[in-house]
């Protein structure tokens, strides 16, 4: 379930809610840095480091020349040294240009090291379709995170999340990546005030049903809960997962809600062919394959680059009615 | 080098070299895995520049790397213990000959992707300069490295940002087994650094002594918060690129003329100049040499790491089992 609200909550967009997460660990720590493209006096691209160049001052909000492999290296070697720097990807596709600092040097020095080492490092980006941005500003590619070990993995669907999963990110000894979406940074929602942590490894179910589990993260999470709206109009009550982290995975809550269901549908916006949905199923289907009353089903993003006419995205992307179908599929066989 | 500092690079130049003709036995032998890529007839350029920095300072070696260990002070025990793969091996059997590491006395993990060190060396340079510490990294390199991406990317993060950081080119004039010259239409390599700008040094890599003031030069203005010098150290290795390398891309002649300029050799004259024996230096060598086969000895017997402890630095919410 979700954690325990304490605090006392007020309406804050999702950018907003990053931005306080952001300040807040830089106020509660002083090895806290931001580091990244355009983040100071632009406040990034997005705006979500708006105003903490003033806040904190250059040594702490760090602008780096457009060299994704050198201000990721750079982060690398100064978390290994008890630093806790947060690197904004502008955009994670430029996450494959520091492919090397990520996959082989942050995921592997600690082991590699025979455990010597720490490296505290958050990655944030943001990713997906919506906005026309095309092939190489579009793309969906946690589940590569996903493949290699190495980084925690959060995809955070509302401005809570998105604060209490960046908390926890910061303060973890191991490199984590926040996969922000493109698409959410003006949606909004209740957040508390003050500490808030969303641990990783914790789904969260938003909407109960008895039929069919849907699971998914981050903007697809929209579309689903739309979808499951849809389906109770027809008599069908789908139970919705929010995966929050898809590294590590809340398999217990996956699999408990498949035992109540008997049906699974995993909705995401990354392509098909070896994606998180891939692993899902072929996990529940490993260890509960006998609560399935019918195959997996899979909604997902088409397995070709994203197309940036809207009228083409919008095809490439998987809508509301996609997920209808996909879930009335599986109930179907 | 004032008689001792001599007398003490001598002694680690040969702790090197042996341990290499060792490393590189055993690995004919079948007794080391994977590959050894040995830096045999460069030792003067790791041992150089350990001379001129302090306790303390970082080294970001690569996986031509055990000189700067060594160097560094890692023990021979753990050493040999991580080529063979034991559970006291610096890296407890993680890393094997490539990624040497002992974080406790300054040795960052060997890097097996060339140059991509050079980064992460900045980022340490870069705490240490946001903390007000008087430390230094050094991250030493070939000159193949300098073609690579992230070469460019640090150069200029360590001006932009005034870095206590050294860049030490090990110029052996050849790209794993490819000439510079037919890699680069500008040999030339530390006229690089005017790009940035860096100011830059070229050392006789062959000169223990010549690397040791080059470095200390380097160091005072890192030290002084001037930031990072680019350092190319003229170098030779008298070994293939790794353990099994035919080399075909150079010729005998070539790398006999070069072993004529062998650094410990160089060094010996040098003490023997200052009036140092030829006995006590053959003692000397007799202690090395003694040094590095009882470390090989017990690190052999040392235990295999255990499997029951597989994932040793693996984050916690990675899966071990199967």
């Amino acid at each position: 379930m979700t954690s325990l609200v304490t605090s006392p909550t007020r309406t804050l967009t999702y950018r907003e809610a990053i931005r306080e997460a952001l300040q807040l660990e830089m106020e509660r720590d002083a090895n806290v840095i931001l580091m990244g493209e355009d983040i100071g006096d632009y406040g990034g691209v997005f705006k979500v480091t708006l105003g903490l160049l003033d806040a904190f001052g250059p040594e702490r909000v760090i602008e780096t020349p457009i060299a994704e492999a050198g201000f990721v290296g750079a982060a690398i070697g100064a978390a290994i040294r008890g630093k806790r720097p947060v690197v904004e990807l502008m955009f994670m596709d430029f996450a494959l240009v520091a492919a090397d600092q990520l996959f082989n040097q942050a995921a592997k020095l600690r082991f590699i090291s025979g455990d010597q080492l720490r490296i505290p490092l958050t990655i944030r980006t943001q990713q997906g379709v919506g906005s026309g941005t095309a092939a190489q500003h579009s793309q969906s590619l946690e589940a590569l995170f996903m493949q290699i070990p190495g980084f925690a993995v959060a995809l955070p669907s509302t401005p809570s999340d998105a604060k209490g999963l960046l908390a926890t990110a910061i303060r973890s000894d191991d490199p984590s990546i926040v996969i922000e979406h493109k698409m959410l940074y003006a949606s909004k929602g209740e957040v508390p005030e003050g500490e808030h942590l969303v641990p990783f490894g914790q789904a969260a179910i938003r909407r109960v049903g008895s039929d069919l589990t849907l699971v998914s993260y981050s903007r697809s999470m929209q579309t689903v809960l739309g979808a499951a709206e849809e389906l109770a109009a027809s008599g069908i009550e789908a139970e919705v997962i929010d995966l929050r982290t898809i590294m590590p995975i809340d398999w217990d809550m996956v699999l408990e809600s498949v035992g109540k269901t008997g049906h699974l549908v995993v909705v995401h916006e990354g392509h098909r062919t070896g994606g998180v949905g891939a692993e899902i199923a072929a996990r529940v289907a490993e260890l509960a394959g006998a609560d399935l009353r019918a195959p997996v089903g899979r909604v997902c993003g088409l397995d070709i680059p994203v197309p940036y006419a809207a009228s083409l995205e919008s095809a490439w992307l998987p809508q509301q009615p996609d997920v209808v179908r996909g879930a009335k599929r599986v109930l179907a066989r | 080098m004032n008689g001792n500092s001599l007398l003490s690079a001598f002694e680690q130049m040969l702790t090197i070299r042996a341990f290499e003709e060792r490393a590189e036995q055993l690995f004919y032998q079948n007794d080391v895995r994977g590959s050894v890529h040995l830096g045999i007839g460069q030792e003067a350029v790791a041992v150089g520049a350990r001379a001129a920095l302090r306790a303390g300072d970082l080294v970001a070696p690569t996986y031509r790397g055990h000189a700067y260990a060594l160097a560094w002070g890692m023990p021979l025990f753990a050493a040999f213990g991580e080529l063979f793969g034991r559970a006291i091996g610096s890296n407890r059997g993680r890393g094997g000959s490539k990624h040497f590491a002992d974080l406790d006395r300054g040795v960052l993990p060997a890097n097996a992707i060339v140059a991509a060190s050079l980064p992460i060396a900045c980022g340490t340079a870069f705490a240490a300069r946001l903390d007000r510490r008087e430390e230094i990294t050094l991250v030493p390199f070939g000159e193949g490295a300098t073609n690579q991406a992230v070469f460019h990317e640090s150069m200029n993060l360590a001006v932009l940002w005034d870095l206590p950081v050294i860049f030490l080119c090990e110029n052996n004039l050849y790209s794993e087994m490819t000439p510079i010259a037919r890699m680069s239409r500008n040999v030339d390599i530390s006229e690089r650094a005017r790009a940035y700008p860096m100011p830059s040094a070229i050392a006789d890599g062959m000169d223990v002594t010549a690397v040791a003031e080059a470095v200390s030069g380097a160091a005072d203005r890192a030290r002084r918060g001037e930031g990072p010098t680019f350092i190319e150290a003229k170098t030779y290795r008298f070994c293939g690129h790794m353990a099994g390398d035919s080399e075909p891309y150079r010729t005998k002649e070539e790398v006999a003329e070069w072993r004529n300029r062998d650094p410990i050799d160089k060094v010996r004259r040098e003490l023997q100049e200052k009036g140092r024996t030829s006995g006590e230096l053959e003692a000397i060598s007799q202690t090395v040499s003694t040094a590095v086969m009882e470390a090989e000895v017990a690190a052999r017997e040392a235990t295999l790491p255990s499997v029951l402890d597989i994932g040793l630095g693996a984050a916690n919410w990675m899966e071990v089992e199967r």
